[in-house]
C-alpha cells in the first residue's frame, strides 16, 4: 500500500482497509489471533443484556487489549427508537461517537429498513453521532444518507452471513461513481477474499466482514487471505485497469512471425 | 413493587436505580435504559424506579 493512501473515516486516517467483526469465532484465542492477522485497525462490537458478568468482562478485556478502534453496532434493532436508544448506550459504554447503524426491516434476509434508517440517522447526527449506516445498495438511499451528513456509507454486498459476494456490482459501481467523495465500505455478504478484492477494485474504500473469516475452516489463515486481497484490490484500483474489449488482441508481437506465408 | 430487569421479574421495595443495580449484581462496564429510554450514568444516582418499570442493563459482547 502506498504510504499516503489512507482510508478516511470521519477525519481519522487509517492504513488498513479491512474492518473486522468480533463474533462467531470458535474460541476467544482464535478471535484474537484472527483479528491480529487481518491487520484491521477497527473492530466491531455490540451490547446485549448482562448475563454472566465474568464472561462478558473477559471478552471486553480481550478487545481492549487489541488496542483497535471500536465500532459499536445496533445489530438486531427493528425500530428507530430501539436503534437510537442502543446507539446512546453504546456511546456511553464504548466512549465513541461512531456507530454502525443497523436497522433491520425484514428478518428473512436481514435487509435494512431504508425508511427507518433515514429517520434514525437524522436523529443520531443531530445528537452528535458519527453514523456509519449499514444500508442496501440503493443509490437514492445512499444519496439521502449522504445529504443527512453521513461521511461514510456501508452498502451491503449480499445479505449478512450469506457469503455470496457482490450480488449487484452495477449498483455498487453506480454508487461509487455518483458519490465520489464519500467513504464507501462494502459491509456484509462477503465469503471469499476475491469478493473483497472485487469491492476494492470497484473503488470501494474498504470492506467490513466477520462471518467470512470467523466461519472459515481456519479463521486465522482466512484472515491473512482477506488482508492480502484487500491490499491487492486497492493496488489494482490505483493502477487503473486496462479497458475491457470484445475482440481478442495478441500480446506477443506478430512482426517477424516464423512460418508466415502470404495466402 | 414489581419491575423487570433484563426480562427477569423482580419484586422490590421502593428503591433508587443504583440500589436496584447493586442488588442485581451489575458489573461495569454497562449502560442502562428504563422503559426504552437511555439513562446516562450521570443520572443514575438521581433516578428512582417505579412500579412496572422495565430496566435494560447492557454490557459489551461480540458483534459483526
Amino acid at each position: 500500500m502506498q504510504s499516503n493512501d489512507y482510508l478516511t473515516i470521519y477525519g481519522e486516517q487509517l492504513s488498513s482497509r479491512l474492518l473486522i467483526g468480533s463474533a462467531l469465532y470458535p474460541s476467544p484465542a482464535v478471535m484474537e489471533e484472527s483479528i491480529s492477522a487481518s491487520g484491521a485497525q477497527i473492530v466491531t462490537v455490540s451490547l446485549r443484556r448482562q448475563q454472566s458478568a465474568a464472561a462478558g468482562d473477559d471478552f471486553w478485556q480481550l478487545i481492549k487489549n487489541t488496542g483497535l478502534k471500536i465500532l459499536p453496532n445496533t445489530a438486531g434493532c427493528h425500530s428507530v427508537k430501539e436503534a437510537v436508544t442502543l446507539a446512546k448506550m453504546c456511546r456511553e459504554v464504548f466512549a465513541t461517537d461512531w456507530i454502525k447503524l443497523e436497522l433491520i426491516g425484514d428478518d428473512y434476509n436481514l435487509q435494512p429498513d431504508p425508511f427507518a434508517l433515514l429517520k434514525a440517522t437524522e436523529i443520531l447526527i443531530n445528537d452528535g453521532f458519527k453514523v456509519l449506516p449499514y444500508c442496501t445498495d440503493d443509490l437514492v438511499l445512499c444519496q439521502r444518507l449522504n445529504e443527512l451528513g453521513c461521511e461514510v456509507l456501508m452498502p451491503w454486498g449480499a445479505p449478512i452471513g450469506t457469503g455470496k459476494g457482490l450480488l449487484n456490482s452495477y449498483n455498487l459501481k453506480t454508487i461509487r461513481e455518483r458519490l465520489p467523495n464519500t467513504t464507501l465500505i462494502v459491509d456484509a455478504g462477503l465469503g471469499l477474499p476475491s469478493h473483497a478484492c472485487q469491492a476494492l477494485e470497484l473503488g470501494y474504500d474498504a470492506v467490513l466482514l466477520n462471518s467470512a473469516i470467523a466461519g472459515a475452516g481456519c479463521p486465522i489463515t482466512m484472515s491473512r487471505a482477506f488482508k492480502a486481497a484487500v491490499e491487492a484490490g486497492r493496488f489494482a484500483y490505483n493502477a487503473k485497469a486496462m479497458p475491457e474489449k470484445d475482440l481478442a488482441a495478441p500480446s506477443t508481437p506478430t512482426m517477424g512471425m516464423p512460418f508466415w506465408h502470404q495466402q | 413493587m414489581n419491575i423487570t430487569i433484563n426480562g427477569e421479574l423482580l419484586t422490590i421495595k421502593g428503591a433508587s436505580l443504583v440500589k436496584v443495580l447493586q442488588s442485581f449484581g451489575a458489573k461495569p462496564p454497562f449502560a442502562v435504559a428504563i422503559n426504552g429510554e437511555f439513562i446516562p450514568q450521570s443520572l443514575h444516582d438521581s433516578t428512582n424506579i417505579n412500579d412496572g418499570d422495565s430496566i435494560e442493563l447492557l454490557s459489551p459482547i461480540q458483534g459483526g
